[in-house]
């Protein structure tokens, strides 16, 4: 898609930073979705699909605005049914199987975090639409944290089953962490000119929720600088993706032109 | 069967509108829940800017089926349904009377909103007494922040044995 020998404009930045916002809520909420019937108890089963709704929600509306800053005519539905993998920009811990509650649940807190802290940023930027979507999206993600933490504390201060099962958990998912700090030239552009949130400014706040977190919870915390998988954004995924968008895809590729009305 | 436009003036609109109930929710119009935000006509072009409540919440094609189907059945054939998110829609744009026909619903209505100042503490806190729809009682329990739909929690009155639904505050 791009080419290295052309200089990335204003334009093209806050493009490929919605994209991977967005295609990050897009494959979580899908991996979410997963549990819509499967939840351990009812209530969890409407919560997790109540979630899910609002992250492809969120994914809805950042692409929506991509295209409008695309300005190429462009339908957002493009950018879902019709990119392979490597263009997808979402970060391996969104594309993971769901694994069992626990591994969802500390996913969720994990990326809920997060999310807290950078819409927080991205409520300020100097895009009256993005900073409204960011402000909308940030009211949502509160309930996000608040219900996946307190999963988090009653798993892992729950019974041995549930303690070890959620300490696995973190355990496997760590290695995936890092990513969620990663930054690079799309970044720093859109830093200078007020469009994007800059993460080193809360990975202290984000570290210290979590270390909180799981300390209450009887949790260890895992060693924040073990090896960390990178290239996400640059279109590196686990196998896992593909299946992911094959099942995803492949009504809309198979029948372009079907319609729900 | 093409009909002659017919001209409305702003007020007139905004009457029409009032008809648009939340499918979810029947008991509300979109003015009411504050989704209908603004109407301007401009040579005889209707343009209403409505503001999503949940990002994620299904009815809101619905309502904006329901907003293109009201003002074509009344004759009106220019006009447009634009989505703005430069403000944010909160429960608090809701009127008292709009809480109290929720509250004879069987849904307890939205308080005030919090500040975000102190949310990563608060966190740490046990969740509000929201008292009982039925029974006025604060003897509740939250079973679940999240209900049926986006926008409600699920809660449970311990005196009148009711579980009940919450509209959160957002």
């Amino acid at each position: 898609m791009s080419t290295e020998t052309t200089t990335l404009t204003k334009q093209d930045a806050l493009f490929e930073y919605l994209v991977r916002l967005a295609d990050d809520r897009l494959i979580l909420g899908h991996r979410l979705s997963e549990w819509c019937g499967h939840g351990p108890i009812l209530e969890e089963d409407i919560a997790l699909a109540n979630i899910s709704l609002d992250y492809i929600g969120h994914a809805a509306s950042l692409y929506e605005y991509a295209v409008e800053v695309e300005d190429k005519g462009r339908h957002r539905d493009n950018l879902v049914y019709f990119r392979n993998d490597v263009e997808y920009k979402n970060l391996k811990i969104t594309e993971l199987p769901k694994g069992d509650f626990g591994f969802t649940i500390a996913r969720q807190f994990l990326f809920a975090g997060f999310s807290y802290f950078l819409y927080k940023q991205l409520s300020d930027v100097e895009d009256e639409q993005f900073a409204g979507m960011a402000q909308k999206h940030l009211k949502e993600v509160k309930y996000h944290l608040r219900h996946s933490r307190e999963w988090v504390l009653r798993l892992g201060d729950g019974t041995d089953e549930s303690h070890e099962r959620i300490q696995n958990s973190f355990n496997d998912i760590w290695t995936y962490v890092g990513e969620l700090f990663h930054q690079d030239e799309i970044e720093e552009l859109l830093q200078g000119e007020k469009l994007a949130a800059d993460s080193e400014n809360f990975k202290s706040d984000w570290k210290e929720l979590v270390v909180d977190t799981l300390e209450e919870a009887t949790l260890e915390v895992p060693d924040f600088d073990q090896f960390m998988v990178e290239g996400s954004r640059d279109g590196l995924h686990t196998e896992h993706l593909g299946h992911l968008l094959a099942e995803m895809q492949h009504l809309r590729r198979s029948y372009p032109d079907a319609d729900w009305e | 069967m093409p009909k002659t436009p017919v001209k409305y003036n702003k007020d007139e609109i905004w009457n029409l509108l009032s008809e648009v109930k939340d499918p979810e929710i029947p008991v509300l119009s979109i003015l009411e829940l504050g989704i209908a935000r603004e109407v301007t006509i401009e040579n005889d072009k209707v343009v209403v800017q409505i503001t999503p409540t949940y990002s994620g919440c299904p009815a809101m094609n619905a309502i904006e089926n329901e907003i293109e189907k009201v003002l074509r059945v009344n004759g009106i054939q220019d006009f447009e349904v634009n989505k703005d998110f430069s403000e944010t829609w909160t429960t608090d744009w809701m009127t008292d009377k709009a809480k109290q026909k929720l509250k004879e619903y069987g849904i307890a209505p939205p308080g005030k909103t919090d500040t975000d100042d102190d949310f990563l503490n608060s966190l740490k806190s046990s969740s509000k007494i929201i008292p009982c729809p039925y029974c006025d009682s604060t003897n509740t329990e939250l079973q679940s922040e999240f209900g049926s739909t986006a926008c409600k929690a699920q809660y449970y009155c311990h005196d009148c044995d009711e579980p009940f639904e919450h509209f959160k505050c957002i």
